[in-house]
């Protein structure tokens, strides 16, 4: 009898799971480990399963180190996720290893992407597909020192405009001990964080020239305009001495330290730069060149789904991107990472608009480009080294700039498919 | 032992599995046990061996299915200057770190040895490095290495006049300063090992020599040195395999440019994670590897060989 009754028990318990599978759908998500972000994912899921019911987001992170190799393998191996996270740089990569597959048009209207998002999302684009959406996006922006503004006898309230207001600003900072040691850095010279990119997309833009043609296939950079940049940013050091590179071993620690009156980075500093106690400091846009012209670089993290990924998981699956790339996402998105909305309606309300934070990055994402990366790291290691042979061997700027050319064209080549 | 068990599982259990002798069914228990140790070195270290050999041979890249190139790896790499200059910072750390490093620690363990007042404290300090984890140590010291006002190291410089070092901001110096902390690192345990091999010359030898009238000099070299010889081969062997694999200390006191500034302190090591983990250039990367494989392997049999030689 009891046999029967447990009997009868374990056939119910396994019938109504078995009604439960056949209804519910499970997706997975894949992100890399950072502590915001995996916690603003958490609560989008909780609203988006509130809103869905049937569906269920599993929630998978890896160490950034490890996240590309582990959607590649996982790929190949035949266990990836419905949707993934991925930096826009390694489009190509995923595009030629048939890792994504174009994001459905019935869902993603390619007008309706065109006119609502900002139009740095066409990085996603290949071949007339778009193979994913961002939540976020990040933009740079000039992060100042107010009370080492303010004991330079400089005015806290209007940070330098042009690149010669900025330059000025820095040697009234900058402090040099008895033995010419940088005691106060003017601002932070650091290749290796985000100078690369100021000088990539934002002085070459500014001294007149273009850093690549023919979707960034063709290194441009190796004339008057490039050379130009190239001086302007190795003076910072050598001439005007506002600063110096490895000071305080890198630009973030030496601004956070207070030991630096301003420093170029992105939106996703915010959070760090946020616990400082010690000082106040604002954001500014970054500084235009004489003419007014500004650029800036802008870069993101885009949402796509598994080339694998069919039937309901996919329905489910285009259900879950949609709401991750909407506004009420990206409005939670600002609050837990501190990263801009990718929607301009989103990103561009009245609040935002007004926030002395916000708004700098906002203004820079109007003019900003994105770097169509070939080989991230390489481009990146392939303009610290160009700044470095000037810096610490000496070579002319001219030289180095036509070395640091010849480079990149061979590393963009090598990565064609 | 083999006989006691045959003749116990003769007596013990009659042979009824028909056609299988005594001899064959012991043998087959014997595999059958060595199996599991076997098999498992064959998938984990025999097998990818061979595969990374194999894979040497292809433009793999992790995403589409590698293609037969043959030896356009090969080539590449010998037409690359970058991978002479990382050839060249791997045996700069191998040729100048492991003498230092090993008479260093010999130095250290010979009077160490002689020291009584606490012995065990000072032995104890010296082999603490060794138990820290590499990329932590190596974190301490690229801050020890930095420039006024942060760097301890240019702080004391500067207390007694000498000018400020750029140390691992430098092309020159960032290797040996790399170097430093490596040797560092690995003394602790190079120490207890000459002072375990110290101990394992019998004293029968130093009391016969003083007898005779021989200086510490002239008995450091013909008896400490020579029967110390199978330590002193075993750490040199170590520790060159250990410069020669070189990864952690360079990685993370760059991490903002690995291998840099310029290069200058890239091991073979970090150019193989590279080229592998940011290049996603895997076949280039295996036949890097291979490289490295071979240069393990030569200088590992040329120092056995040495010893074997003068023994």
């Amino acid at each position: 009898m009891r046999k029967a009754v447990l009997f009868a028990g374990l056939l119910a318990g396994f019938s109504t799971f078995a009604f439960n599978a056949a209804q519910a759908v499970e997706i997975e998500y894949w992100q890399y480990v950072f502590d915001t972000r995996v916690k603003a994912m958490d609560q989008l899921i909780v609203e988006f399963q509130k809103a869905n019911p049937g569906i269920t987001v599993k929630q998978v992170t890896f160490p950034y180190a490890d996240y590309q190799t582990r959607v590649i393998a996982a790929n190949m191996a035949g266990n990836a996720p419905d949707v993934m996270q991925l930096f826009y740089g390694w489009l190509d990569k995923f595009v030629a290893g048939g890792i994504l597959q174009p994001l459905p048009k019935d869902a993603f209207p390619h007008d309706k992407i065109e006119k609502d998002f900002f139009p740095i999302v066409t990085a996603m684009k290949r071949d007339g597909e778009y193979y994913g959406l961002p939540t976020a996006v990040r933009s740079l922006a000039l992060f100042y020192n107010k009370k080492l503004f303010t004991e330079a006898g400089l005015d806290p309230n209007s940070p330098p405009k042009t690149l010669d207001e900025y330059v000025a600003a820095a040697q009234k900072i900058a402090k040099l001990d008895g033995a010419g040691n940088i005691v106060v850095a003017g601002s932070t010279l650091d290749m290796g964080g985000q100078d690369h990119q100021w000088w990539r997309e934002v002085l070459i833009r500014q001294f007149g020239g273009e850093p690549y043609k023919d979707g960034d296939t063709k290194v441009t950079y190796n004339n008057e305009a490039g050379l130009k940049a190239l001086n302007f940013y190795t003076s910072l050091q050598l001439e005007k001495k506002i600063g110096k590179a490895g000071f305080m071993d890198e630009g973030q620690a030496a601004f956070r330290g207070g030991k630096a009156g301003m420093t170029i980075d992105g939106t996703f500093r915010l959070g760090s730069f946020k616990t400082i106690k010690d000082f106040e400091w604002g954001v500014t846009e970054l500084p235009a060149n004489a003419q007014g012209v500004r650029s800036n670089y802008a870069s993101y993290f885009a949402n796509g789904i598994s080339a694998k990924t069919k039937g309901e998981e996919l329905e489910a699956s285009k259900k879950f991107l949609a709401y991750i790339t909407s506004p009420a996402a990206m409005d939670i998105w600002l609050k837990t990472v501190g990263e801009l909305p990718a929607l301009r309606s989103a990103a561009l309300t009245e609040a935002n608009l007004k926030d002395p934070i916000y708004a700098p990055f906002l203004k820079g994402l109007e003019y900003s480009h994105t770097t169509l990366f070939k080989d991230e790291l390489g481009q990146r290691q392939n303009a610290i080294d160009m700044v470095n042979r000037v810096l610490l061997e000496g070579q002319s700027t001219k030289d180095s700039l036509a070395q640091a050319a010849e480079a990149e064209q061979e590393m963009i080549d090598a990565a064609k498919p | 032992m083999a006989a006691i068990e045959q003749q116990g599982a003769a007596s013990g259990r009659p042979n009824r599995e028909g056609g299988l002798s005594m001899r064959t069914r012991r043998l087959i228990w014997v595999w059958s046990f060595l199996a599991v140790p076997i098999l498992f070195y064959v998938i984990i270290r025999f097998y990818p061996t061979f595969q990374a050999f194999y894979l040497s041979l292809t433009n793999w890249d992790l995403v589409r299915p590698p293609k037969l190139v043959w030896f356009a790896n090969y080539i590449k790499l010998y037409k690359d200057p970058q991978f002479w200059k990382v050839f060249k910072n791997t045996f700069l750390y191998l040729i100048v770190g492991t003498p230092i490093s090993l008479l260093l620690a010999f130095t250290i363990a010979y009077f160490l040895d002689r020291v009584r007042f606490m012995h065990n404290f000072i032995r104890a300090l010296y082999f603490l490095p060794f138990l820290t984890t590499a990329a932590a140590m190596a974190w301490v010291w690229r801050w020890f290495y930095q420039p006024p006002p942060i760097g301890i190291i240019n702080d004391v410089l500067a207390m007694v006049g000498i000018p400020q070092q750029p140390f691992i901001r430098s092309t020159g110096q960032a290797l040996y300063s790399i170097m430093v902390t490596s040797i560092w690192a690995g003394l602790g345990f190079q120490i207890i090992i000459f002072m375990a091999g110290l101990r394992a010359i019998p004293n029968t030898f130093y009391e016969a020599a003083r007898i005779d009238g021989l200086g510490e000099w002239a008995i450091l070299r013909k008896i400490t040195l020579p029967l110390l010889k199978p330590t002193t081969v075993f750490l040199v062997v170590f520790s060159s395999i250990g410069f020669l694999r070189i990864f952690d200390q360079v990685y993370n006191m760059t991490t903002n440019d690995p291998g840099g500034p310029l290069g200058s302190t890239k091991p073979l090591v970090l150019m193989i994670y590279q080229t592998a983990f940011n290049s996603y250039a895997m076949g280039y990367a295996a036949a890097q590897t291979v490289v490295l494989f071979t240069i393990l392997l030569i200088v590992s049999l040329l120092q056995l060989w040495i010893l074997r030689e003068k023994k």
